[in-house]
């Protein structure tokens, strides 16, 4: 086969679909949470611990239930959801006319709750999760090998993502969200149940965390850690995006995943720095972000 | 207790009696990973057989009065070293034990240095300890790195894995390790035929797995330890790694490891430890009583080593009736011999290295396991005399050079 | 921050006149009589741990409590300062002055450099760009040789004070970690109480109306940042010096919550509030080691209630109470 740069094409694109593996659940996480900025205008800095939850969820699920993988798919975001749903009423309603900055604080505090509790129930080593025997082996696509479970990943991602973008675009609903978004006062005069719709579209978005969970689950170690680890680089993502769009957030999503798949192949040690490095790019030629209206 | 000892010490000074009739108090501190990556290889674990130990040795016996104390120190080198100087300094503990992490060890190794106490490193790896680092108040227990890349390394090449392809984890640690084997793998006959460098606490190492296969080494090396050396041969399996003919070979693996992986996903692998459970009736007497402390669980050596580092410690401070003098003290350990039913006889280098045999293992295939814990079988055993760096070649400031 | 502001806009409205407030003059006095005795009764390098925090704690509180800027990466500039200095003690056998100035000189570079970065975007933006390129620098401080890495930088020399002081003495040390923490201290009084810090205080309030009386808000900001960004420095490579290590810890995200944890509880846009939160979060953690995890919990406890029901802090809670400036 012909090279790259050096690189036999091969393992090129090979490497090209794992990025965008990686960028699935950049897209996932970025996505969830510019659909809670859009509404509430926080920074859900517990986004993480609620996709560490989310894999914990189905870990546990199959552990002490014997429910597998297909059923925590299911049952997990609507759990997750919930508990999201408790913390929007019980905490962030106060805190909805202070400084946003206070928003920020307050989901950290919660995140570091999170971890800590987890870390003190599990240890911090990880627990197994057995890849589903429907989705295991792979096929040969003739330049690399692909695991079942990595092409389920990216077309069940995209059909999420994909799904969400409509809801929120072409759907009344979406409008609706979009509108008090805008000008929440107005919305309500028209009878709209303005907080509820908060409540719910900041359960949504913390369903979309614990769904990313789910499906890291039996890729990735699941611990209490992997939450804080991930939720920083999803961060560089959404800088970079800028919030302004849903779709913005989707497609910078799967993009830095392939970029830094990339990095892998032709500079492995920044692979974990680059998409940081982009941002700080990023920033000096765009301030509002790819996507991004306005500072 | 404090305050008993305090009694006895005024009645004695009033009586005029001397300072023999009361026992010596000596405390003993295990410093370790209570929850963190490494509690399941020391932890609680290592406490288990400190007591364990302790009880053993029957101290009323030889006039002493043990007390244990136990502290986190959550991998963290100023956590570590903040403790170290609490316990020496304020909670006059004369002896730390364990210690699974390097940095942690090489951060306690000096203040151990400079208060003039005793350290005992049973968990950590970096050959270092023995060499530019060494100290007269530690003595490196259990393994080191260099004991690890000999033991597996050699073992590999001469049984047909010659040709070798690295995943390293990209720090000093991982670099090490990588460089050490390499120096093995070449120096009997083998070929190293690629490596990478992978960021530390990467989740996702299939880009890296697939650099591997396409290499078409025999032998992945996994230079790296913990969640890394986990998840890559978690995600190496879904990669059909193993089925394609290549085997992986960790470099710094533990039992903890293996029982986290499973049978089915670790089978094959090919380790280097100097302590397996059930080696001979010693070894399971031993194992017996200490999992009534923790049950459901198989020691590794890093505990194992704790036991026996405490043990010959306490023979040392009876023999000399005083603990407090840490040069003192490991100066006679190193004179005196060891035994104990986990390493059998072994002895101690002036560089502060404990000598004993060690044993490369494989990883049994699940059909071969009998019983909860039958997770190895025994390829070759490398002599004492073998298995640890030559004193020559240690750079230790403590050998006067030849 | 909103209610920061309204907070101490209630107890005596900032004095523009040049003399200091009865409060803060007791206040301060209580503080020194307590740091000159406390190392008789407490153990000095829990007390020197403390200062150092405090310094941390307030150079950050300069960013948050007056310009109203969340950095939630500034652990950045507290751990390479500590780095350089360390490194710059023992491979280069630099005189402890001249390490810690190294490493503040560093972290005024870094905060530089970060500035302009940051500065570009506000509230909520600029909170998770400080946290990212603190993050970043994390990783690079993983894997660059000079930092050791997962070690630290290990058996670093205290070394003798312009070649005279012999600093390994527990109480020499002591003392000059006083002195340098006192006089940051009260320089970063001096710049809170000047036309300077009148000006970061309009910009946090309503940064347009600054902007439309003619400030360049913009380059307000960006030097509240390096100086912030400096002293947090001073803190990091004192640190370094006391412990005779730097390491990944003081780099690491959880050491930037520490800070705004330490901040808030005492009291944002106070004066002694940071040092009071400094010295109740390290005896905190002091005591709380045996238990590990659950250090994280507590942590993260604190910080919800806070922003709940005691957004004041301690010291602002007592000055609101006490109608007083502290």
């Amino acid at each position: 086969m012909f090279e790259i740069f050096g690189i036999p094409s091969q393992a090129l694109f090979g490497q090209l679909l794992l990025g965008l593996i990686n960028g699935s659940f950049y897209a996932l996480l970025s996505l969830g949470l510019a659909v809670i900025f859009g509404m509430l205008n926080i920074i859900n800095f517990t986004h993480g611990a609620q996709y560490m939850m989310g894999a914990f969820a189905a870990y546990m699920l199959l552990q002490y239930f014997g429910l597998n993988y297909w059923v925590a798919l299911v049952v997990v975001p609507i759990v997750i959801g919930f508990v999201g749903i408790l913390i929007e009423r019980l905490l962030l309603k106060r805190i909805q006319n202070l400084d946003h900055l206070y928003g920020l604080i307050l989901t950290f505090g919660l995140a570091l709750i999170l971890e800590g509790l987890f870390r003190n129930y599990y240890g911090s080593s990880g627990q197994p999760y057995q890849m589903p025997d429907e989705l295991r082996g792979g096929r040969n696509l003739g330049f690399m090998f692909l695991p079942n479970y990595r092409a389920w990943v990216i077309a069940f991602s995209l059909v999420v993502c994909f799904g969400t973008w409509f809801a929120i675009e072409r759907t009344r609903l979406g409008s609706y969200l979009r509108a008090a978004t805008e000008n929440p006062t107005l919305v309500r005069a028209f009878g709209i149940n303005v907080p509820r719709m908060v409540t719910l579209t900041y359960g949504f978005g913390v369903g979309l965390a614990a769904l990313a969970g789910v499906m890291a689950a039996p890729i990735y170690n699941v611990s209490p850690q992997m939450g804080s680890d991930i939720i920083i680089v999803v961060f560089a993502v959404v800088v970079i995006g800028g919030m302004g769009s849903i779709m913005g957030a989707i497609l910078t999503g799967f993009t830095l995943g392939i970029v830094e798949g990339l990095t892998k192949v032709f500079f492995p040690e920044a692979s974990n720095t680059v998409i940081f490095a982009i941002m700080i790019l990023v920033l000096l030629v765009r301030p509002a972000g790819l996507f991004g209206r306005g500072a | 207790m404090k305050r008993t000892n305090l009694w006895l010490i005024a009645a004695a000074m009033l009586t005029g009696t001397a300072a023999h009739a009361e026992d010596l108090a000596v405390k003993i501190g295990v410093m370790s990973d209570m929850s963190g990556l490494y509690s399941d290889l020391g932890g609680p674990g290592s406490v288990a057989a400190a007591k364990l130990a302790v009880e053993d040795f029957n101290p009323a016996a030889h006039g002493l009065k043990v007390e244990i104390v136990t502290g986190d120190m959550q991998n963290k080198p100023d956590v570590g070293s903040n403790l170290a100087r609490q316990w020496f300094d304020v909670d006059h503990v004369d002896m730390i034990v364990d210690v699974p992490n390097s940095g942690v060890a090489l951060a306690v190794n000096e203040v151990a240095r400079e208060k003039n106490k005793v350290f005992l490193v049973s968990g950590a790896a970096s050959s270092d300890l023995t060499g530019p680092k060494c100290s007269p108040n530690t003595i490196h227990w259990t393994y080191d790195t260099w004991m690890l890349a000999n033991g597996t390394g050699k073992a590999l090449v001469k049984t047909g894995g010659d040709t070798w392809f690295f995943m390293t984890a990209d720090y000093a640690f991982g670099h090490a390790l990588e460089r050490d084997t390499t120096a093995v793998v070449i120096a009997n006959g083998g070929k190293v035929l690629g490596s990478v460098s992978i960021p530390l606490n990467n989740a996702d190492f299939s880009s890296f797995l697939l650099q591997a296969q396409s290499s078409k080494a025999n032998i992945i090396g996994l230079a790296n330890a913990g969640g890394d050396t986990i998840n890559s041969i978690k995600q190496g399996a879904e990669f059909g790694i193993t089925a394609g003919g290549q085997k992986f070979a960790g470099l710094l693996v533990f039992i903890t490891d293996v029982n986290s992986l499973g049978l089915k996903t670790a089978q094959g692998l090919v380790l280097t430890e100097t302590f397996y459970w059930d080696m001979n009736d010693g070894t399971r007497a031993w194992t017996k009583r200490w999992q009534a402390q923790m049950p459901g669980k198989f020691p590794s050596m890093v505990q194992a080593g704790v036991y026996s580092a405490v043990t010959h410690y306490l023979k040392a401070v009876a023999a000399l009736k005083s603990a407090a003098d840490g040069k003192t003290v490991v100066a006679k350990m190193k004179a005196m011999p060891t035994d104990d039913p986990l390493f059998g006889k072994g002895t101690i280098r002036a560089d502060g290295r404990k000598i004993h045999p060690a044993y490369l293992f494989e990883v049994k295939k699940p059909e071969e396991s009998k019983y909860p814990g039958d997770d190895y079988k025994l390829r070759a055993t490398i002599p004492a005399d073998e298995a640890f760096r030559p004193i020559k070649d240690d750079n230790c400031p403590l050998v006067s050079s030849n | 921050m909103a209610s920061a502001a309204e907070t101490s806009s209630k107890t005596s409205a900032f004095p523009i006149g040049r003399e200091t407030p009865r409060s803060l003059a007791v206040a301060a006095a209580v503080l020194v009589a307590f740091l000159i005795a406390a190392p008789y009764v407490l153990y000095p390098v829990f007390l020197m741990k403390a200062l150092c925090f405090a310094l941390f704690a307030c150079a950050f509180n300069l960013l948050l409590g007056y310009v109203g800027l969340l950095s939630f990466g500034h652990a950045l500039y507290f751990g390479w300062a500590g780095y350089v200095a360390a490194y710059a003690a023992k491979s280069w056998g630099l005189s402890p002055e001249l390490a810690i100035l190294t490493g503040t000189a560093t972290a005024a570079g870094l905060g530089i450099i970060a500035g302009v970065v940051a500065i570009r975007r506000q509230g909520i933006y600029f909170a998770m760009i400080t946290l990212a390129l603190a993050q970043m620098m994390y990783l690079v401080a993983l894997r660059v040789k000079f930092t050791g890495g997962e070690d630290g930088i290990q058996a670093v020399p205290r070394g003798r004070l312009f070649g005279l002081v012999d600093l390994n003495n527990e109480m020499n040390m002591y003392v000059f970690v006083l002195i340098v923490v006192l006089a940051a201290l009260f320089l970063i009084y001096r710049i809170i109480d000047s036309p300077f810090g009148e000006v970061l205080r309009a910009i946090r309030e309503n940064e347009l109306r600054t902007i439309s009386l003619g400030y360049n808000t913009d380059r307000y900001k960006l030097t509240a940042f390096i100086l912030s960004a400096t002293l947090a420095g001073l803190a990091g490579a004192t640190k370094a010096l006391v412990f005779q290590l730097a390491s990944l810890t003081d780099v690491h995200w959880t050491m930037s919550g520490e800070v705004v944890l330490m901040t808030l509880v005492g009291g944002l846009g106070t004066v002694f509030g940071p040092i009071v939160g400094a010295f109740l979060i390290v005896a905190m953690e002091n005591y709380l080691a045996p238990f590990g995890q659950w250090v994280l919990v507590i942590q993260g406890a604190i910080f919800v209630v806070c922003v709940l029901v005691f957004r004041r802090g301690i010291v602002g809670e007592l000055a609101h109470r006490l109608k007083v400036r502290l």
